[in-house]
């Protein structure tokens, strides 16, 4: 478990461009630097957004990796809670030492309806967030 | 030059980055307030902008965490992110080094600030600078303020960098006007992006206003993330422009929450003439 540097190395790639052009030709050579454990190599290669959510990355380093890999938005979103799913609730992290709680709890405890929400603030009719 | 001008915004990419898919309506109204406080700080007459930004890992990360940072460069790159993600080109924003460092410097009076002579601005302050100054042409004076790795420095503390910073633009021969940019209640960038809590957001912004700042001092971070998300950590770029105009009043001009930018959208300032 090495969250640490799972970040880092997003933090880096993120903000690269020569790593990201060694990445798109190598990405587990790419790694080897990094202190990651296989889980995390392999979530990082697939890549894997649910699981890379649920081990606690932060999702403002998170979303420019799902950027990188052409992820659009709704799908990035719809990936992490795919994760928090599958995978159980986040490990690590901003998120899990401050309670996260899930979406559902979130929208129950804002009186919010759950779900994709609405554009716009007064229509329930459009998906998307 | 006493302060000539404060006032905050949001700054979530979305606003750009996912425009065509927000209501038009309100977004041009958005937009709009945009402008109009684009045209405030253009009546000014400000020589430099000072945007206090919560940057979000495109410089600082927890190898070596700043609580506070200022710029001390003669220019920035933006936006880190890919200017198609983000629907803003690459630019490069004029910095002014003597005037940071002379900032910097009064700041350190009371509060410790890193320094930074080099900076890629991330959409925190890129999207700000793209409604605010569009061609990339007043000189900029970057503040990060840590809201993004906790232990983040507590509220008091922003308070306290707002106060310096005042006092260090008042200090300075130019003119500066400061700009706070942040979310109030959200939870950008995670499966509950597009979550607002707006009755959150206006009692927020109501102490903001009456510069109440017993009443903006008594959140803390818990709290905060249970009613307003990891994203209302960004309140400190609020509460030291707060700090920065103490005694003076403020008037909310735009304010709708907007789910697909992720933010309840916010436009306010302070009146600095009374």
């Amino acid at each position: 478990m090495s969250l640490y540097y799972v970040q880092k190395f997003l933090y880096q790639l993120n903000r690269d461009p020569q790593l990201q052009q060694r990445y798109r030709q190598d990405r587990r050579s790419v790694l080897e630097p990094y202190e990651l454990t296989g889980e995390e190599i392999e979530a990082l290669v697939e890549p894997d957004v649910g699981l890379l959510f649920h081990l606690g990355v932060n999702g403002q380093i998170l979303m420019h990796f799902a950027a990188f890999h052409r992820i659009e938005w709704a799908d990035y979103l719809q990936r992490m809670r795919d994760g928090i799913a599958r995978y159980g609730p986040v490990r690590e992290g901003v998120y899990a030492t401050t309670g996260y709680e899930g979406t559902d709890a979130h929208a129950a405890r804002l009186g919010q309806q759950s779900g994709p929400l609405s554009h716009r603030p007064t229509s329930s009719e459009e998906e998307g967030d | 030059m006493p302060l000539v001008y404060t006032g905050v915004c949001s700054h979530a990419p979305g606003i750009t980055g996912r425009a065509d898919q927000a209501d038009p309506e309100v977004r041009n109204a958005f937009y709009a307030a945009f402008d109009d406080m684009r045209r405030a700080v253009e009546r000014s007459e400000a020589e430099a902008l000072v945007v206090i930004a919560a940057e979000h890992f495109a410089n600082f990360f927890m190898d070596n965490m700043p609580s506070f940072a200022i710029g001390m460069a003669d220019f920035y790159e933006g936006p880190i992110e890919d200017p198609d993600w983000l629907a803003i080109d690459k630019f490069r924003a004029p910095g002014n080094r003597d005037l940071s460092r002379r900032i910097i410097t009064e700041v350190m009076q009371t509060v410790d600030v890193a320094y930074a002579e080099e900076w890629k601005f991330d959409h925190g302050i890129a999207v700000p600078l793209h409604f605010l100054t569009p061609g990339f042409d007043r000189p900029v004076i970057p503040v990060n303020i840590n809201c993004q790795g906790p232990p983040l420095a507590p509220l008091h503390r922003a308070w306290a960098l707002g106060e310096a910073l005042r006092r260090a633009a008042d200090s300075v021969t130019e003119r500066v006007a400061l700009i706070g940019t942040g979310g109030i209640s959200h939870w950008p960038a995670t499966p509950d992006s597009g979550k607002i809590n707006e009755a959150w957001d206006l009692e927020f912004m109501d102490r903001w206003c009456r510069n109440d700042r017993d009443a903006l001092l008594a959140y803390d971070d818990l709290s905060v993330y249970a009613d307003a998300g990891h994203g209302g950590f960004e309140i400190r770029t609020y509460i030291a422009a707060a700090a920065a105009a103490a005694g003076a009043s403020g008037t909310v001009h735009f304010y709708a929450p907007i789910p697909i930018f992720a933010v309840g959208c916010t436009i306010a300032s302070y009146d600095l003439t009374a």
